[in-house]
């Protein structure tokens, strides 16, 4: 019995704080055609979360790309199909690997960073100072931030998936003396429309999701200190969720409308 | 209500009441500041102090009453309206609420910028503040830079630097030492002798309440328990108020 209430429960809270994000998100759609816009704002919070997370991206990706060819070369080698290489990466990074690892790594970093922040913010009163003022918070604060992580994500998946590329020809520069130009002769020869376009749809959908959950975590942060952590905690497993919800409604989607 | 003096006041509460569940924090809590007054709400932790200044600038709604500021019912305004309301109104906040991302300047500049007419005389305005509140050397540095008594000097300087008529202070005396508490009560007061305006001020010392106050109100089980000078009050016999003032 006591199980049964405790499911029951946390079920209860989880519809619960769905139905809260769909407001939050729904207020935010809101307000976000309506004056005033603090574009200024927007390139800041753009700069800060472009700037702050390229190394992680270039470091991340360089590796996917690296691990991935060498993982992947002794099973092609076994059916004589090294040559297809350049393809399979490049389709596999650009395609699913590239967007969704990047976007996680994003999770991480920016969404907890915005749960913490404007939870700091809620707790130190800084939030109500801003309303006291005069100035509405939702849009200084929660509007420029949501914009901001979707339009920068799409840009680091980008920046990510061709470091990741470049890592996977270094390899195979090295261990398979494939050239450089021949390797990306074969990438750019195996990409269509259909691979690249899909994947940078759903990497804005990535971004909004990360900002989305990171600020309705960060704003309604409401216990204290405690709150903080918390609110940071929430906001990457929450946003990491959220990510590959985003991602199935993605692929399901493409399917339709791109033959896979 | 109109004072002595026939003037009407530039604050009015009515029957305030706000609840949390079963919690009734706020009984039916009334108040009147006037002109270039300094009224002092004194009250125990959780006796509604802060749910009432909350109410007052609508960071909270309360559950019935009115509140009347500068003649116009808050409760009935539009967001756009309550905005520009709040910028006759300066708040000082207990734990100061700089903005840790942003300089001294840009804490300062922050309140201005909703008024393209103070664009070009930011600079001369944030220079001004920071002079009344004695620290013009600290325009460039960040929160993080500063002691507490200083944090809570640049919150007062933010506060007035768009000319408030109504400034409300939340506990400013509390968590400062003796002596710069001290200070910033005697900078409470050479700004409302400057800038004639009217001040609220919640706060539990005592010796910020005598120094400050024209009149005080003790705030006891959700209503205005009593109201007089800080000699009335403090010669009162009832219990209840005299333990205030032990």
């Amino acid at each position: 019995m006591g199980i049964l209430l405790k499911i029951v429960e946390t079920t209860k809270t989880f519809l619960t704080e769905i139905g809260e994000l769909s407001l939050f998100a729904q207020r935010f759609f809101k307000e976000v055609f309506t004056r005033p816009f603090e574009f200024k704002e927007l390139l800041i919070q753009g700069y800060k979360m472009g700037n702050k997370s390229l190394l992680l991206v270039g470091v991340t990706g360089f590796i996917l790309g690296l691990v991935f060819t060498l993982q992947s070369r002794p099973t092609l080698s076994e059916f004589g199909a090294e040559s297809w290489m350049p393809s399979m990466v490049s389709i596999s990074i650009v395609r699913e690997l590239g967007p969704v690892i990047i976007a996680l790594i994003c999770a991480g970093k920016l969404s907890s960073g915005i749960g913490a922040e404007l939870g700091s913010m809620r707790v130190t009163e800084q939030i109500d100072a801003m309303e006291v003022s005069g100035t509405n918070p939702f849009k200084y604060l929660v509007i420029t931030r949501i914009l901001a992580a979707t339009l920068i994500l799409p840009l680091l998946i980008i920046f990510g998936d061709a470091i990741a590329l470049f890592g996977s020809a270094l390899i195979e520069n090295l261990k398979g003396d494939v050239s450089f130009q021949l390797y990306f002769n074969k990438v750019f020869n195996a990409l269509k429309f259909s691979d690249i376009i899909p994947a940078t749809i759903k990497s804005f959908f990535f971004g909004f999701s990360i900002g989305l959950v990171g600020c309705f975590k960060g704003y309604n942060c409401k216990k204290g200190t405690v709150g903080v952590g918390e609110a940071s905690n929430t906001a990457v497993v929450y946003a990491s969720m959220l990510l590959f919800i985003v991602d199935f409604i993605a692929v399901f989607i493409s399917d339709i409308f791109f033959e896979i | 209500m109109k004072n002595e003096n026939n003037i009407a006041p530039i604050l009015k509460i009515q029957n305030l009441k706000k609840s949390f569940g079963d919690n009734h924090v706020l009984n039916g809590f009334s108040l009147n500041l006037f002109e270039a007054e300094n009224l002092v709400l004194m009250g125990r932790s959780g006796s509604g102090k802060s749910v009432m200044i909350k109410c007052l600038v609508n960071l909270m709604q309360p559950d019935s009453g009115s509140i009347e500021i500068m003649g116009k019912d808050i409760t009935k305004l539009n967001q756009k309206e309550m905005n520009n309301l709040r910028t006759e109104i300066g708040f000082l906040f207990q734990g100061s609420a700089l903005y840790d991302s942003m300089t001294v300047r840009e804490n300062l500049e922050f309140p201005l910028r909703k008024f393209p007419e103070y664009v070009n005389k930011s600079e001369e305005l944030v220079l001004e503040a920071l002079e009344s509140v004695g620290l013009k050397s600290a325009i460039d540095l960040m929160p993080e830079e500063l002691s507490g008594g200083m944090k809570r000097r640049i919150a007062l300087a933010r506060a007035i630097i768009l000319r408030p008529k109504i400034i409300i202070y939340d506990e400013p005396t509390t968590g400062l030492d003796p002596i710069t508490a001290k200070e910033i009560i005697q900078l409470m007061k050479g700004i409302q002798l400057k800038f004639k305006t009217s001040s609220l001020i919640i706060t539990h010392d005592v010796d910020c309440a005598r120094v400050i106050s024209d009149r005080m109100i003790l705030l006891i089980d959700g209503i205005n328990y009593i109201e007089g000078t800080f000699k009335e009050l403090s010669n009162s016999t009832d219990k209840k108020v005299q333990e205030f003032f032990k």
